[in-house]
């Protein structure tokens, strides 16, 4: 080993840096801005012949991108060998696939942003007012002569508010049982089995056919028990019924996430609980469930931020209101993404649709916003409240 | 006695707590019960969702009407929804799956860590997105800068049915709607594999080095065979996720009847997507024929995602895929 440094090291002043052999048969380092640079000016040719008159920027850069990719290689192969331009083509590749994973995520950010805070600085009424009494005439006149935008979404956040308190209401209590059930009781018997393999299921039920299900169900127990005129059909629309629907989509993250968290307590402290003659449940509410409380706090407000975000299951469960209605037992009920869905699909004044856009784009604002303050939050409960690993 | 130390029985136990011993049957029997609903649950959505669809399913039957509303028979209404369905999410798992697992092999072998932290963040962020804000991006920005494309792909590859019919100029077409879907699944996969391609074993990994391979070498001889089963699962599951998602779907695609062309106005449907616009003003008949729909989608998805886990728990000896 001596030997080869040494011959290595006398032997570098004298030739230079070229000759040194363990860079020996490598491409100089500047190879890929040589061939960068290389595809750009090709790919302008090609663009500007194909464009016609015009240039296409987004044309140029694919066509670039694709040139650099196939030039790297070529370049590779001739002054290094195939292996090692294979090696550098799936890295390229790999690369490229980052980059254009991110172009969307800029995109739908950047269209929420620039679409929906212009009109959330200009009118933050909008935070506080319902559609009460929001005609298409306000919106023709709002279009045509630059009148205020009339109308809000303060019903929406209500019942998004109530929709899911009442779902985390119903679903962490059960997702919080089964886990302990499945981490302290079930110990792999064939049942807890049974119970992770349908709440894995359970995960896959497309959120639409959870909604489907929580309005049959609602509708079977009410004409069932009070009756099938009109007016009783009328009533399976109500906040709750989105609830339970929602509840199906939560209580399988609910219970995944609990799981992980109570199979991280260490035997050793449930152990210690039992030797001071503590009862298993008693352990189970002061040893086992607060030392993994931050990890579950965590995963609920994971669900709750997923749940807040649903569109489809309310929409076929809570009907579609004007108003703001507080009470989820009765009557129908808007929540922010069915009013952004709404407001889309069916704008107030269908001869003036700006307005009714802007109001989606400014809702949807407030829903990304919501969202992501969640899970903001989840990571700082996460992380702020985590047990203690040492010095105990 | 030999399992006092594990669950403390009636003798060893101090005097005055025996509310505790009721408080432990009651305890345990509430988590029993929990899990019991679950199960409950899950038989209640199949059991529910058949007796409200049993009138579309044999009209003759069930209900006073011979047939169905919208078409002669259930199949005749269901089957274009049902092929919409299954297309829009092949074509949105082909273009999805091999970016996310780049940006998978990304995170998990090519970044510098400073970078990989956060770029598993963004990927988390972007399954955050509410689908409704997909679907309002989709229908207001994508679908226009699609329709270029779709004219090119018009122009010079008409002669493939998938790129036949006339070129929609609103671009609001089974292809965007797929491409929305590929967007919205792509973090579900992605994320799925960056767990499995961590856990390949760090000694296989560096006997493949040590033998002199290059990075891709490595990555093909010893993180692809370990994560086979992990990434088949993670497509499956990402599927189950493409086949209902609803919002992306019906705000981008302005829907009709089904069609070979993917690039037209107008034509295909997918049961998400035909429920979510019908269901809210259905009643009757025209419910149960729509409640149906849903049970073909929960029969679908519960099929897919039976199969992903069904291949997850083959392999879960030798793979990091659980």
């Amino acid at each position: 080993m001596t030997t080869t440094k040494d011959t290595v090291q006398q032997r570098a002043p004298q030739t230079g840096r070229k000759k040194n052999s363990l860079t020996a048969g490598q491409m100089p380092r500047w190879t890929w801005i040589a061939v960068l640079a290389g595809a750009l000016v090709v790919a302008a040719g090609i663009t500007a012949l194909l464009g016609g008159g015009g240039f296409s920027w987004v044309g140029w850069l694919i066509i670039a991108a694709v040139l650099y990719v196939l030039g790297m290689y070529a370049t590779t192969s001739v002054l290094e060998n195939r292996r090692r331009a294979t090696d550098g083509f799936w890295r390229n590749l790999v690369w490229a696939a980052f980059i254009l994973a991110l172009i969307p995520l800029v995109s739908v950010i950047w269209a929420v942003i620039a679409n929906g805070l212009p009109t959330l600085i200009e009118t933050p009424q909008l935070l506080w007012r319902d559609m009460k009494g929001v005609t298409g005439a306000d919106d023709i006149a709002t279009q045509a002569e630059g009148a205020t935008l009339a109308g809000g979404f303060l019903h929406g956040l209500v019942g998004t508010l109530m929709i899911t308190l009442l779902a985390t209401i119903i679903s962490v209590p059960i997702g919080l049982l089964t886990s302990i059930y499945l981490v302290e009781y079930g110990r792999g018997g064939w049942f807890s089995r049974a119970i992770v393999f349908f709440v894995d299921v359970m995960t896959g039920i497309p959120s639409i056919v959870a909604g489907l299900f929580a309005f049959a169900v609602v509708q079977v127990v009410i004409t069932t028990f009070i009756g099938d005129g009109p007016r009783q059909l009328q009533m399976v629309k109500m906040g709750l019924t989105a609830a339970i629907a929602l509840s199906v989509l939560m209580i399988p993250v609910v219970v995944r996430s609990t799981e992980e968290m109570l199979r991280v307590v260490p035997n050793e402290l449930r152990e210690a609980s039992y030797a001071l003659g503590v009862r298993k449940w008693r352990t189970i509410f002061k040893v086992v469930l607060p030392t993994a409380m931050s990890g579950i706090a965590s995963g609920v407000t994971l669900a709750i931020a997923r749940v807040t975000g649903e569109t489809a299951p309310i929409l076929v469960t809570a009907g579609f209101i004007a108003t703001t209605n507080w009470n989820p037992f009765d009557g129908w009920m808007t929540a922010l993404p069915v009013y952004i869905y709404r407001q889309l699909i069916n704008p107030t004044a269908p001869a003036a649709g700006d307005p009714s856009m802007e109001r989606a784009w400014a809702a949807a604002l407030v829903l990304i916003v919501i969202v992501m303050l969640l899970n903001l939050i989840a990571r700082i409960i996460a992380k702020a409240f985590a047990p203690k690993k040492t010095g105990r | 006695m030999t399992d006092t130390a594990t669950e403390p029985s009636r003798e060893t136990s101090l005097k005055g707590s025996r509310g505790g011993a009721a408080g432990d049957k009651v305890f345990s029997g509430l988590a029993l019960a929990a899990g019991i609903i679950i199960l409950l649950v899950l038989a209640f959505v199949a059991v529910f969702l058949v007796i409200e669809a049993l009138p579309a399913l044999w009209p003759t039957v069930f209900s006073e009407q011979d047939s169905i509303e919208s078409a002669d028979t259930f199949w005749q209404y269901v089957w274009p929804l049902m092929a919409g369905t299954l297309i829009a999410s092949i074509i949105a798992i082909i273009i999805a799956t091999p970016v996310a697992i780049g940006i998978a092999l990304y995170i998990s072998h090519y970044a510098p860590r400073s970078i990989a932290t956060p770029v598993g963040y963004v990927i988390d962020l972007l399954a955050a997105i509410p689908s409704v804000v997909f679907g309002a991006w989709g229908m207001s920005v994508l679908a226009g800068a699609m329709v270029p494309i779709y004219g090119w792909l018009h122009d010079y590859l008409g002669w493939i049915p998938l790129f036949g019919g006339s070129a929609s100029t609103t671009g609001r077409t089974l292809l965007t709607s797929a491409v929305v879907l590929a967007v919205m699944i792509l973090p579900i996969i992605t994320s799925l594999c960056r767990e499995i391609f961590l856990q390949t074993p760090k000694l296989h990994e560096e006997a493949a080095l040590a033998l002199g391979s290059t990075r891709w070498e490595m990555i093909k001889m010893t993180v692809f065979p370990f994560a086979r089963a992990g990434i088949i699962s993670s497509i499956m599951l990402g599927l189950g996720r493409a086949l209902g998602e609803t919002m992306a779907v019906t705000l981008v695609l302005s829907g009709g009847p089904f069609s070979w062309s993917l690039i037209s106005s107008g034509a295909n449907q997918t049961i998400p997507s035909e429920i979510a616009l019908n269901f809210p003003e259905a009643f009757g008949m025209r419910q149960s024929e729509l409640i149906a729909a849903g049970l073909m989608l929960f029969i679908i998805t519960l099929v897919v995602n039976m199969l992903a886990r069904w291949i997850v728990s083959r392999h879960k000896e030798f793979s990091g895929a659980n």
